[in-house]
């Protein structure tokens, strides 16, 4: 199953997209999650439980809107190429793997998109869910979930130099650094 | 009945899956052949390659499906190689 998805990708060099779409939409997630943290904390004794509604909330709808952009998106501009091959081969490919791969591969890069805000915005909340399950940190829940936004902004970051081949910490240090410009912004914007 | 040991086909194709992978593809379809490709010319989305096949008995049939999958289309058979088994006793 692996194998025949990773066929497909390469057959329409899908790979790229995917992880395209993986560091974007993850790092989407990420930022919602730390405004949104941020702006809890900086109000003050907002409790936990509208916190992790408001986060969820934010997370299902950039879910949402992640797997129904790419797919739509992806599947008209995977049909264009398709067509344009066909006229370039002047025979029809719907029956072939290049029509499975524009059926297919919309669904695998709608699901990535969806899934990496998702699953990236879970994780940033999790000091807040433990908490509700009365399972605690050294730090508290807020500053906690603060703290797993700036790590996994850093983490992505990381994974982007790796997949560019440059030096990974300097990527994850600039990324880290927009995090923080984003947090000093909240916090001066805010009223 | 004959078998077909060499067989010299004009092939379509796309970019994508590259030389290699097409002819990977082809020789894991068939037992034990040998495939060569060459790459006679290059267009904006499609190339044109020739494909020497040798083996025991080449299924021409199974070749062609394997090229069509891959989204290549078989412009001619520009040469074959064909040899005939023993031939069975005639009834008088």
């Amino acid at each position: 199953m692996i194998q025949r998805i990773r066929f497909l990708l390469n057959l329409s060099r899908a790979h790229g997209i995917s992880r395209r779409y993986f560091f974007t939409n993850g790092y989407d997630g990420a930022l919602t999650m730390l405004g949104l943290n941020v702006g809890f904390y900086s109000t003050g004794n907002v409790p936990t439980h509208i916190a992790i509604n408001a986060c969820l909330g934010a997370a299902i709808a950039l879910f949402v809107s992640g797997l129904t952009s790419a797919y739509i998106s992806e599947s008209e501009e995977r049909k264009k190429e398709l067509v344009e091959l066909e006229r370039a081969m002047v025979v029809s490919l719907g029956d072939t793997e290049y029509g499975r791969a524009t059926q297919w591969v919309p669904i695998w890069i709608a699901l990535v998109n969806g899934f990496s805000p998702l699953l990236v915005s879970l994780f940033i909340i999790s000091p807040l869910w433990m908490s509700q399950f009365e399972v605690y940190l050294p730090i508290p829940p807020l500053e906690s979930t603060i703290s797993f936004a700036f790590l996994t902004i850093f983490l992505l970051g990381l994974f982007l130099g790796k997949v560019s081949g440059t030096f990974w910490l300097w990527t994850g240090l600039r990324t880290l650094a927009i995090a923080v410009i984003t947090c000093l912004l909240i916090l001066t914007l805010e009223f | 009945m004959a078998k077909v040991k060499r067989i010299v086909l004009d092939v379509l194709k796309p970019h994508h899956p590259s030389a290699l992978e097409f002819a990977k593809a082809i020789a894991d379809q068939e037992n034990q052949c040998n495939v060569k490709l060459t790459v006679e010319e290059v267009d904006e989305k499609t190339e044109s390659i020739v494909l020497v096949i040798e083996g025991e008995d080449i299924q021409f049939d199974g070749i062609v499906d394997t090229i069509k999958n891959l989204g290549g289309s078989v412009h001619s058979i520009d040469g074959v190689e064909v040899e005939g088994t023993e031939a069975s006793p005639q009834k008088e």
